[in-house]
């Protein structure tokens, strides 16, 4: 019998995301895919997976899962609140985001509730054993296909697992949270900006918008100052790229994100640089942001830059202190620093 | 030949042919995506992802870190200046339809009416037309498919229903649509098809794809079942309804 997790308690919107299923958009397939790759890369480098490993999209609010394996390598990433590791016979004990843990059969993790952000990300050593659909096992809840059953996560579901004991190695933790900038979010002009006014651009990155309850996996409405159109809402369907603004006739933009159509007939003003694209995907309802332009020359060159910053960030995986243990590692970094002896304290 | 780039951000453009809906237009679009599609089963056109065709323009998806629109576009320019031939040769697919059953039809009497035919001369008509797919998109499979007979031209329905039925074959402007899945939606029916246009068991899950030439057969409610059964089994011969 191979390992799994079983869902004791299902989260609000729990799916298992890979970098989404690439090569299909002429068939009018959706990518879907992790709405914040870059929180995805982190858990799957932190238990040595490939990058594009599916995992867990945490949204929300996380399942409580029991470990049903000898044992399981995870790393969470992202700010949850936080979760919990529960056994039997014992008081829970907090589990700290953005580390491996080795859990081992019979605990219970309970994700709990993401804090500040929408996402957050659960990434199992070797991945789960499910099949991939048009090569990819991210879920697409709206056609009912890839990651699990193609839905979100149930009480009862058990994941299993590829590998039924983690590879043997150290637990390793981010040198630092992942910085995914602040102020405005920049976008790219286009490609119907020449559907909107003078008028309606200056609106659009010069007001804030506040995210609106409608917010999930297939994109953002905002709420804000109406955008003027000048030669209307409608246009011949054209292709739809991830982070496309559009802005129907009412004249509020959404900001369409994973699950969204392949293509679309509302004009679309701009399209949100894809470095500020994990940004969009932690936002939540109620956060307010600010547009500013960028040129596609500077929008690839963030894109570039932020891929630099995550292979550092990989590079620099630290190994992780065990409770109560002492880390080697940080000690060592401090002694050449401070210039203490070591062996005069013993 | 004129094209406009329209930028997608820093991970797409779209490639626009005009802001018409013409069969010319559209086969250049094809044609674009047949070219770019060859170009990179070559090996050439690195960092390019994926395309994605519709009625007049196709949109080219990019991975910024393995190129870059200043290095792709000229490529692009290069192909389009090259001569587009016409795609690969088309598939001429045939759909069988059955428009007998008023469940099927449930809209045959009203497009009659409204477009002062009998319900037998509405079918005619769909059965004539020379459809060609041009686009897909909505949903997964969902195919635009033009080329309906012009005196059978309606717009949409104004209440659109809240529920569909799965392969249910409707009409609206000059276009005909197969529906994927059970979904919410506007087109007038005038049939249903006993295939899926969308079987996540099939290797090939999605049936139908941009550039198809296509008819429509029609069927009798016993024939319909048969085929039907057939599919819901997963035991129907595909290619027989295909030919290149």
């Amino acid at each position: 019998m191979t390992g799994a997790l079983k869902v004791v308690r299902a989260g609000l919107f729990d799916t298992v995301q890979d970098l989404g299923r690439i090569g299909f958009m002429a068939l009018g397939m959706p990518t879907a895919g992790a709405m914040d790759r870059v929180g995805l890369a982190l858990a799957n480098a932190l238990v040595g997976n490939a990058a594009g490993t599916a995992g867990l999209e945490i949204g929300v609010m996380g399942p409580d899962l029991l470990v049903e394996a000898d044992n399981v390598r995870v790393a969470l990433v992202g700010p949850l609140s936080p979760a919990l590791i529960e056994e039997p016979d014992a008081p829970p004990k907090p589990l700290d985001s953005d580390r491996t843990h080795l859990l081992k059969r019979g605990q219970v993790l309970r994700v709990g509730m993401v804090e500040g952000s929408s996402t957050a990300y659960l990434a199992i050593a070797g991945g789960w054993a499910l099949p991939a659909f048009m090569g990819s096992l991210s879920t697409y809840a709206r056609a009912g296909i890839g990651g699990f059953e193609g839905r979100k996560l149930a009480a009862g579901d058990v994941l299993p697992l590829k590998l039924e004991q983690a590879p043997p190695g150290d637990e390793l933790r981010l040198g630092a949270p992942f910085d995914y900038g602040s102020g405005p979010i920049r976008i790219v002009w286009g490609p119907q900006d020449d559907y909107f006014s003078a008028r309606g651009r200056k609106t659009f990155v010069e007001s804030d918008y506040r995210v609106s309850k409608e917010a999930d996996r297939m994109g953002i409405r905002f709420e804000g100052p109406t955008i003027e159109h000048s030669k209307g809402a409608d246009i011949i369907s054209d292709g739809i790229g991830p982070g496309a603004i559009q802005v129907p006739g009412a004249g509020l933009p959404i900001v369409l994100l994973g699950d969204r159509q392949t293509v679309g007939g509302y004009s679309k003003i701009a399209t949100v640089a894809s470095a500020d694209l994990p940004r969009l995907g932690r936002l939540l309802p109620g956060q307010t942001v600010r547009f500013t332009a960028v040129t596609v020359e500077e929008a690839e060159t963030l894109r570039r830059d932020q891929e630099a910053r995550l292979k550092r960030a990989i590079a620099e995986l630290a190994i992780a202190r065990p409770p109560g243990g002492i880390d080697l590692a940080r000690l060592y970094e401090e002694n050449l620093i401070d210039g203490i002896v070591y062996e005069a304290a013993g | 030949m004129s094209v406009r780039y329209l930028s997608c951000g820093d991970t797409a453009f779209t490639v626009e042919f005009g802001n018409e809906i013409s069969p010319q237009i559209n086969g250049q679009v094809m044609a674009l995506h047949a070219a770019i599609g060859a170009a990179k089963a070559a090996g050439k056109l690195e960092g390019v992802v994926e395309t994605v065709p519709t009625m007049r323009s196709l949109m080219v998806t990019y991975d910024p870190i393995a190129t870059s629109r200043t290095d792709l576009q000229p490529r692009i320019d290069a192909l389009i200046a090259g001569g587009l031939k016409a795609g690969p040769k088309s598939r001429r697919v045939t759909i069988p339809c059955c428009y007998d059953d008023p469940e099927f039809a449930p809209d045959l009497e009203e497009v009659a009416k409204r477009t002062k035919k009998m319900p037998e001369q509405v079918i005619a008509g769909h059965l004539a037309s020379p459809f060609q797919v041009y686009v897909l998109g909505f949903m997964p499979g969902l195919a635009y498919i033009a080329g309906l007979e012009q005196d059978l031209y309606l717009p949409r329905r104004s209440q659109p229903r809240v529920r569909v039925p799965r392969s249910s074959v409707g009409i609206a402007m000059n276009m005909t649509t197969i529906y994927p899945f059970e979904s919410p939606g506007g087109w007038h029916l005038i049939g249903r098809t006993p295939l899926w246009m969308f079987d996540q068991r099939r290797e090939q899950p999605v049936f139908l794809a941009p550039g198809d030439s296509l008819s429509f057969q029609r069927v009798d409610r016993r024939t319909y079942d048969r085929i039907a059964r057939e599919v819901e089994a997963g035991r129907l011969d595909w290619s027989s309804l295909v030919k290149t």
